[in-house]
């Protein structure tokens, strides 16, 4: 949680960003302890003829948590695959507008997919592990990236299993199945997947909805503990959740980016009426 | 209240005439459906029967002539004496011919129907047709179309073009069998390696491409690791029809009786199905090759068994291998 004090410091890069957007000119610069990470400009999202994201501009700060929220339906999964164009794949998929990351537009000509993956990596809904031993999970990123040295594969593989709070529980035995874990350590384990590729940008789509409470607090901690080293853009369904983990909210609605701010903020004091109906739990 | 009557069953409470239209079915299928099991379980006894009377058949026949000397010589006297071992030399042979073409090509197309083709796109369409109508093919249509194409048309050419009009591939060969056999068994390897991809969860690839992973690197650390005993499956069904298998090879390669063993691709060699058509309509004297004939046949089923049970072997150890 941000005090509401540090909510209205931020709260004016936002308001900022929302000016400059209405005036149509280019944004200031962040104020001098929030960096842009990534942000997207006039992103048109089509499904065939559906139109699923409308004109989103939106900024992610380096090293914080960013939530998107909204009812489901709302474009926040589709907007958090475009940010590492895993998009890509469905069939009938139409994108205008820009996503920057550092600067550069991801979806330029000549942009290497698999080079943006490796910088912005992804953890989903469903923990995915493959039907590979812990180890073999962890190093599968390394793996294909062309890394076959032992000793590198070793240590990057103990250091995500710890960073994933995971260590501890399987250090003993590496070479176990990943499907013999349980749900939570699975979802862990997929966490350390992502990271062992040394990521920038970490993208969670809704990692702890199918997990117990208990799973669910660790896989929150182990957010707490890596947004000092990853910029982090969760989905989630769970407004508590949110509001625990999150610096920053994005509501979504209808394909459209209703409000954008600190947490705090979108939570206690809402500019729009939609944000507040939702988070007050009038609809959604 | 008329639906009611309409899902009850007629047994509980019959339905006034002219409206109990779906009551009186079910209780007309209940009368066709109660001897069903019987019927069932009489015609599974029948299948059961017939597999145990052929099976006794052959081994009463040929478990007298299972000797060292016939599974280790050659055939002599006319093929009344001497044993087979051309021909199952030969249909090993034959049949790894056709697993090394027939796999990789099976797979590779499997690949490129489930992963690069458009799903509807005119291709692939042209694809599906072609394998589905590839597996009603008649096996002898096969043999002729494996005459025409490789022994005439690739044989003769690759004689025109390397030989100097030599007579080298021009001519039936164990290679042109096994590609025959290979177009033949190309749908089912086809067939099994996609079903086997199907399989596979989303999420896995998704979790590959999320890592950085090109296509082909998916394919190959997540597809094909995956679906390796699906492949296998295809493997184990096109080696057993393959192995018994006479049509097409009739007229791309097999020989009627050779002195020599096949060493080269464009050897004629015997093969153990063809050698039993051989013995049993060739024969000078079919009376005194019965008893050869009966071995033959012996000899055709184990080794497709024992082909079979290796695949099989292969399948659970790497299953066993694969951590779940």
């Amino acid at each position: 949680m941000i005090t509401a004090d540090e909510g209205v410091r931020t709260g004016k890069v936002t308001l900022d960003t929302q000016l400059a957007s209405r005036t149509g000119t280019e944004s200031p610069p962040m104020t001098e302890q929030h960096t842009v990470k990534m942000q997207s400009r006039n992103l048109d999202f089509y499904y065939g003829a559906n139109h699923a994201l409308k004109s989103v501009d939106f900024d992610i700060v380096t090293n914080a948590v960013t939530a998107l929220i909204g009812p489901s339906g709302c474009g926040k999964t589709t907007f958090l695959r475009s940010l590492n164009r895993m998009n890509d794949q469905i069939p009938g998929v139409r994108i205008t507008g820009s996503i920057l990351l550092d600067g550069t537009n991801i979806y330029d000509t000549g942009i290497d997919v698999t080079a943006l993956r490796r910088r912005v990596g992804m953890v989903f809904q469903k923990s995915n592990p493959f039907p590979k031993t812990i180890y073999e999970n962890v190093a599968f990123g390394l793996r294909i990236a062309g890394v076959r040295d032992r000793h590198v594969l070793d240590d990057a593989v103990e250091q995500s299993l710890r960073q994933a709070a995971l260590w501890d529980e399987v250090s003993g035995d590496l070479e176990k199945s990943a499907l013999q874990l349980s749900g939570g350590q699975q979802q862990r384990l997929c966490i350390a997947r992502a990271l062992a590729v040394k990521p920038e940008v970490l993208l969670m789509d809704e990692p702890a909805s199918a997990l117990d409470p208990i799973s669910t607090a660790k896989i929150e901690e182990l957010i707490e503990d890596l947004k000092t080293r990853y910029t982090i853009v969760i989905v989630t369904h769970n407004m508590q959740q949110a509001a625990r983990i999150a610096q920053f909210t994005g509501f979504f609605y209808m394909g459209e980016l209703i409000e954008y701010g600190p947490t705090a903020k979108i939570f206690t004091t809402p500019s729009e009426k939609k944000t507040e109906d939702y988070v007050t739990g009038r609809f959604g | 209240m008329t639906t009611d009557t309409a899902v009850l069953p007629a047994r509980s409470a019959p339905a006034p005439a002219g409206r109990s239209l779906y009551g009186r079915r079910t209780s007309r299928l209940w009368r066709l459906l109660s001897p069903l099991p019987l019927a069932t379980g009489f015609l599974t006894l029948c299948v059961v029967a017939m597999l145990v009377i052929i099976l006794w058949n052959i081994v009463a026949g040929g478990i007298g002539g299972l000797t060292w000397e016939f599974l280790t010589q050659a055939p002599s006297q006319g093929m009344t004496e001497g044993g087979i071992f051309p021909a199952i030399f030969g249909t090993v042979f034959l049949v790894v011919l056709m697993t090394i073409a027939v796999i990789p090509l099976g797979v590779a197309t499997a690949i490129y129907m489930r992963h690069y083709a458009r799903p509807d796109s005119r291709m692939a369409r042209l694809v599906r047709v072609a394998v589905n109508n590839l597996a009603g093919v008649p096996s002898i249509v096969f043999g002729l179309f494996g005459l025409g194409f490789f022994v005439q048309f690739l044989g003769k050419g690759i004689d025109t073009a390397f030989f100097a009009g030599d007579l080298a591939f021009g001519q039936p060969a164990i290679i042109w069998a096994s590609l025959t056999l290979a177009v033949l068994t190309l749908p089912v390897v086809i067939v099994a390696t996609e079903e086997a991809m199907r399989a596979i969860p989303r999420d896995y690839l998704e979790a590959s491409y999320a890592l950085g992973a090109t296509r082909w690197q998916t394919i190959r650390s997540v597809v094909l690791p995956n679906s390796m005993t699906g492949i296998l499956t295809g493997g184990i069904l096109a080696v057993s029809r393959g192995a018994g298998e006479v049509a097409p090879i009739m007229f791309t390669g097999a020989a009627y009786f050779l002195p020599y063993l096949p060493t080269k691709l464009n050897d004629q060699f015997m093969e153990l199905g063809y050698h039993v058509y051989v013995l049993s309509t060739q024969s000078p004297n079919v009376e005194e090759t019965l008893p050869l004939l009966y071995s033959t046949v012996l000899v055709l089923l184990l080794l497709t068994f024992a082909l079979n049970l290796l695949a099989v072997l292969i399948r659970i150890r790497i299953r066993s291998r694969q951590v779940r």
